[in-house]
């Protein structure tokens, strides 16, 4: 468990976001601290990945205020935007490869645009550090086109992992994954965490997921915020709209 | 497509084109690629419309005794209007599709966000490197075309009348002016310019879904094949006029 003494590396304050006169954040505040792993946890179509896109800054939030690092983003030009986005890591749910590029080049991209790295030994060495650490070091020239969804998963991680990210944004790491490969990508983001030192938020609505590597749980209901917790605390309460992902982890784990 | 969105995204266009950093290595590579991808295609129908027109425009000259004619006629017809439309036309089919499609898959499979998110900026290297290339490709291309019809059009002269190889373009050359050489090469920069901007507009706006993969591909060709012709309408009235 992490001792939350410190200023949170990700504070979002009040953001709400409407889509077409459909609201789909309510009032949203959450805080990330430094080296926690906290799981946005919720049924499909409650505004998860809409959240995580407004952090990133993909989404253009209604209004709030979402604070990165100490930086209000919200108010940000697209340079210094950048600069921040360049501190978080964000796995996307599809993985999101450049498909006309190999995994080498799919790592090395970020590289040579942000760091402004080019020595080819310089750019090699940190690509198979970082594919080792996902343990796909043997796929470094191989086409996203020929890997599987797990390993496309891990090439995503690693790709992020490349600039050392402080904070790192998992948008749905598990979904479509069988359970042993969802069992790799857990343990995977745990692994993230304590050597990378990073501060995670995981998206997800599997509930192994979110108790294998949460610190803390948020539970998000129509767009709004509405319990938070350890898992231990959130399955102790009888709450009716948890009470079917709880059930569903208690007759997975019989 | 927005009239003013469409501006904006133009001038971002000239913006990020003279701003630091510059994607050169990605704008060579987008040159080689539309080059390496039309090149046969381009050759392989030039010739054969080199072919083609001779062929057509002969019977009516030997009509009026005036089958020497034959090479300047044809010459000036690829020159002025034939090469650079047979190009832009390939090139908005070829290159309008590949463009659009790309760029619009990239959008569904959230590649597009994924360079964002990472802190790149991906208008520059999508957009931005892509209307280069088919801006300078073109008028090259164009260049390329206009030199494989007129081999044809000397194929079929040679084979219907004898014509040696020099006199030939010794006829086809002197017919031609600076300004049919000069707007040969300039109307195909704003053919290139054109095609680029459409279809990156239509594969970087296309809508988060696969039927936008498709819609993107067709708009790109469709769009682009019109600003084709307009650009060809105008520059006709715009070079016909410093005619002497």
């Amino acid at each position: 468990m992490t001792t939350h003494d410190e200023q949170p590396v990700l504070k979002v304050e009040h953001l709400y976001k409407s889509f077409d006169e459909r609201p789909v954040l309510v009032d949203v505040s959450l805080a990330l601290h430094k080296g926690e792993n906290l799981v946005i946890l919720g049924r499909s179509g409650m505004g998860k990945s809409v959240l995580i896109k407004c952090i990133i800054g993909l989404i253009e939030p209604d209004e709030g205020t979402i604070y990165i690092l100490g930086k209000n983003t919200t108010h940000l030009d697209h340079k210094a935007l950048n600069e921040v986005r360049q501190k978080i890591g964000f796995s996307f749910q599809g993985s999101a490869l450049y498909d006309s590029m190999t995994v080498r080049e799919n790592l090395t991209f970020s590289l040579k645009r942000n760091l402004n790295i080019h020595d080819p030994q310089q750019l090699d060495a940190m690509v198979r550090d970082a594919l080792r650490d996902v343990g796909l070091e043997h796929a470094i020239d191989q086409m996203p086109s020929e890997l599987s969804g797990g390993m496309r998963k891990r090439i995503g991680i690693a790709r992020c992992l490349i600039l050392k990210p402080e904070i790192m944004l998992y948008d749905e790491p598990t979904a479509g994954l069988d359970p042993v490969t969802s069992s790799e990508i857990n343990q995977l983001i745990l692994e993230v965490k304590q050597k990378y030192h990073t501060s995670s938020i995981i998206i997800t609505h599997d509930i192994t997921c979110a108790k294998t590597t949460a610190d803390r749980i948020i539970y998000m209901q129509d767009g709004r915020v509405y319990l938070e917790g350890t898992f231990e605390a959130l399955d102790r309460k009888d709450d009716p709209q948890l009470e079917t992902f709880f059930n569903y982890f208690k007759i997975q784990h019989q | 497509m927005r009239v003013a969105h469409v501006y904006q995204f133009i001038l971002r266009i000239f913006k990020e084109t003279f701003s630091s950093p510059f994607e050169t290595e990605e704008t060579l590579n987008q040159c080689y690629l539309q080059g390496n991808r039309t090149l046969l295609l381009i050759g392989f129908t030039s010739f054969l419309a080199g072919i083609v027109f001779t062929r057509q425009s002969r019977p009516s000259l030997i009509e009026f005794g005036a089958e020497s004619w034959l090479p300047s006629l044809v010459s000036i017809a690829i020159v002025r209007g034939l090469g650079p439309l047979i190009t832009a036309l390939i090139c908005s089919g070829k290159l309008g599709s590949s463009m659009g499609a790309e760029l619009s898959s990239m959008k569904v499979t959230e590649q597009i966000d994924a360079m964002e998110a990472s802190g790149t900026n991906p208008f520059k290297y999508l957009v931005v490197t892509r209307v280069i290339a088919t801006t300078v490709m073109v008028p090259v291309l164009v260049i390329y075309a206009d030199a494989v019809a007129l081999m044809g059009s000397y194929v079929a002269v040679h084979y219907y009348s004898q014509t040696t190889f020099k006199l030939f373009f010794t006829q086809a050359f002197q017919a031609l002016s600076f300004l049919d050489i000069f707007s040969s090469i300039i109307k195909p920069v704003f053919f290139g310019f054109a095609i680029g901007v459409v279809s990156t507009y239509a594969g970087y706006n296309a809508p988060r879904a696969t039927v936008g993969v498709g819609k993107s591909a067709n708009r790109s060709v469709v769009i682009s094949m019109v600003c084709v012709f307009i650009i060809d309408f105008l520059a006709v009235q715009i070079f016909g006029s410093l005619r002497p």
